[in-house]
């Protein structure tokens, strides 16, 4: 992959945004009046909304909108991350082939994601060989370059699991192979709304998923829960737009699904992708950490790809792995209620403390998609609401 | 030191030479123990200043160290001899001594080390002397065996002297933040030669002796100038934390202020870095009486180094020790870099 960038022009410091359309903060004030006035019209108080992304949290946090928002209304992240949400099993499948000498390649993010006694990161360190890619082609490469078995451990929501299909009805070479740890998101909105303990009032979905599956995916969800659904683009003007429009719609009384990414985000979604994500896979149920057991949650390779499929290929032991006590740490970790949206990360003890980027005790902390990873690349979530400039 | 109050881990791992909090409370607990003290009127190891001062008669001496350990050791816009040279001159001039006397260069070779790229590096060395105004008086030879460390690595040190000592913790409640250009330049501009994605960019490093830079704030805002940081290791973020917690103020910066180049902010999104967490090499960050910050902007942008100069932030009551980051959509704290970005930046 090549990137190139060769503008090379220092943005003026008075007004550095203002070409970026959808960075603009004056607009972003307008939208934040509407939302005050929105939370206000509101019959009750507080109002919480869930977004289930990693990339709306890393919007949120890193142009600070938490401390814009109206004090009454709770955006909450959901199981946005699809590493964090990768299940221990799932972990110990890669951990256990890595161990019996067989090559893994997967994403940075996922080596250090724990299993039961040890992650990729740790197989690694003892002398298995695991490779570190940016795409799957990169690991269909690897699989070109070596003599040997290449397994590619697979993650990611129906986004990327597009992206895994595309490579295997491209004949890929006999050598290479996919344990899939793909999920996708529609069925878990299902599990979490009907949670006893969450109070949400209105999901903000992912445009990039949705640029997939389409709008029209989330219409039987709102039938069914009677919430609505707005879809959301990743610009901090995106997910304002998006809030006021899911605002708009809880105070109407008519759950619906909105699209308020319709630049990239249509009705039918994109049709050939779709085609192509359910000629590879299948959805199945399975867990999603910390989570609960996810009907159709699950992605997993269909019988005409079995010759790519890791886990028909492989007799995979994974018993070794289990003979172990969990440290004390991992014990107060929180990451199943704060990917469930029912705790936050600085209510966790270990946020900060025990757990950090450098050394993550849960899931959360590992990935760059994790709530905790983000809060604490962002500075944490202190209330800053108060803070205003001149105030010495 | 609260912040530092917690112990250091059985093993230094590289988080410690991230230029943040773990390798304060490594110097804390290990380094300044019972060394460094310099006496009421001058400023020792235990202060954590970009170097030292010694009270000599009506002024002082500064002395300023710095090893160098850059990967690669030539990159975009610089390469390890220029950076050896200008860090030691930018670590005296934010000490307050802007015309360096002379320095000191120890190197350390690994066996098998290319001549020709030992000479090109010790041009560029002897050209960024002259650039600056000072010279290398002694020096100091090793090589070690292959694979015993990786090329080059040199050790500068450097003397100076000043009538008027800057530190870094002279804010109070009402000062403001200057900043002499662009930030994160350094830093990216290494991180893109290294990245797997194989970036294509015209990145380059700032790396640049700037006493002649920073001399121009007190000669115009005198008694007004009241802290002074090199943002190197850890960015702009660093050097604000270190200035907020030595100082007891919080600090609020106007992240719509901060001058950044276009590709800096494209390749920071792309490659999940910060630009305002990313190390500089030719820039410095001013702490100003508000009466005197308009006059030292005017100074600073009159330099060649200094035309994308900016005031950016201010120093409040509330939060002390701690950076807010107003982001034009809301505001968030800047964290302080921690062992997550990529080690041997400088």
């Amino acid at each position: 992959m090549r990137f190139v960038c060769r503008r090379e022009r220092v943005m003026s410091p008075s007004d550095p945004f203002a070409q970026m359309k959808f960075r603009d903060p004056a607009r972003a004030r307008g939208l934040r009046d509407t939302l005050d006035r929105l939370v206000q019209q509101a019959d009750h108080a507080p109002i919480s909304v869930m977004h289930v992304c990693g990339s709306h949290e890393q919007a949120i946090a890193k142009f600070g909108l938490r401390a814009a928002f109206p004090e009454n209304l709770q955006v909450i992240m959901g199981p946005g991350c699809p590493v964090c949400v990768t299940d221990v099993p799932e972990v110990d499948e890669a951990v256990a082939l890595a161990k019996q000498g067989v090559r893994v390649a997967s994403y940075g993010d996922m080596l250090r994601v724990p299993g039961t006694s040890q992650s990729l990161a740790d197989a690694k360190a003892e002398g298995a060989k695991v490779d570190v890619v940016y795409s799957v082609t990169q690991a269909v490469d690897l699989a070109r370059e070596h003599d040997e078995e290449i397994v590619f451990f697979a993650s990611g929501f129906e986004t990327t699991a597009v992206a895994t299909a595309a490579v295997l009805v491209d004949d890929p070479p006999d050598n290479f192979s996919v344990l899939s740890a793909h999920k996708y998101i529609p069925p878990v909105m299902e599990i979490v709304a009907e949670m006893p303990e969450t109070k949400i009032e209105g999901f903000l979905a992912a445009g990039h998923a949705a640029t997939i599956t389409g709008s029209a995916v989330f219409e039987k969800f709102v039938e069914r829960h009677g919430l609505p659904v707005v879809i959301a683009g990743f610009e901090p003007l995106d997910v304002l737009a998006g809030l006021v429009k899911l605002l708009e719609v809880i105070n109407s009384g008519e759950p619906r699904v909105e699209n308020a990414f319709p630049r990239c985000v249509t009705r039918e979604g994109n049709v050939p992708a779709q085609r192509l994500l359910w000629r590879v896979f299948r959805p199945t149920g399975g867990r999603w950490r910390g989570i609960a057991h996810v009907p159709n949650g699950n992605l997993r390779l269909r019988d005409e790809f079995a010759r790519y499929d890791t886990r028909k290929r492989f007799t995979i032991d994974a018993s070794a792995l289990w003979s172990y006590a969990p440290p004390k740490l991992v014990q107060q970790c929180q990451c199943g209620d704060i990917m469930a949206g029912i705790s936050s990360p600085s209510e966790c003890q270990l946020f900060g403390k025990g757990c950090t980027p450098d050394q993550p005790v849960g899931a959360c902390m590992v990935s760059a998609e994790g709530t905790c990873r983000i809060w604490h690349q962002y500075g944490g979530q202190p209330d800053l609401r108060s803070m205003k400039r001149g105030a010495a | 030191m609260t912040r530092n109050a917690r112990l250091i881990d059985e093993r230094i791992t590289l988080k410690y030479g991230t230029g943040g909090g773990a390798m304060r409370a490594l110097i804390e607990q290990v380094f300044a123990k019972g060394l460094g003290d310099v006496g009421d009127d001058g400023i020792g190891l235990a202060a954590m200043d970009d170097g030292a001062a010694i009270r000599l008669g009506d002024q002082y001496l500064v002395i300023a160290t710095d090893s160098h350990v850059v990967k690669p050791i030539e990159f975009p816009g610089g390469d390890i001899g220029r950076l050896a040279i200008s860090g030691t001159v930018n670590d005296l001039a934010m000490m307050g001594a802007t015309e360096p006397l002379a320095l000191t260069c120890a190197v350390i070779i690994e066996d098998g080390f290319s001549r020709d790229t030992l000479k090109r590096i010790w041009e560029s060395i002897r050209a960024t002397c002259e650039e600056a105004g000072t010279t290398i008086v002694t020096g100091d030879t090793k090589v070690m065996g292959h694979g015993e460390l990786d090329g080059l690595v040199l050790n500068t040190t450097g003397v100076g002297l000043t009538k008027r000592l800057v530190s870094d913790a002279g804010l109070r409640p009402g000062d403001k933040i200057l900043v002499t250009g662009t930030m994160g330049d350094h830093g990216l501009a290494i991180m893109a030669t290294r990245n797997e994605l194989a970036l294509d960019t015209t990145l380059a490093s700032d790396v640049a002796p700037v006493h002649t830079l920073v001399r121009r704030a007190p000669d115009v805002g005198g008694a007004g100038v009241v802290a002074l940081k090199d943002p190197s290791r850890g960015g702009l973020s660093s050097a604000l934390h270190e200035m907020a917690e030595k100082s007891g103020v919080g600090i609020i910066i106007d992240e719509t202020a901060v001058p950044l180049r276009d590709e800096v902010r494209a390749v920071g999104e792309l490659l999940g870095i910060d630009p305002l967490v990313s190390a500089n090499e030719g820039k410095a960050v001013f702490g100003l009486r508000p009466e005197s910050a308009d006059g030292v902007l005017d100074a600073i942008r009159s330099h060649p180094l200094g035309r994308n100069a900016a005031i950016v932030g201010e120093c409040v009551t509330e939060r002390p020790g701690f950076v807010v980051l107003d982001t034009g959509f809301g505001s968030r704290l800047l964290a302080e870099p921690e062992g997550e970005l990529l080690p041997r930046i400088c």
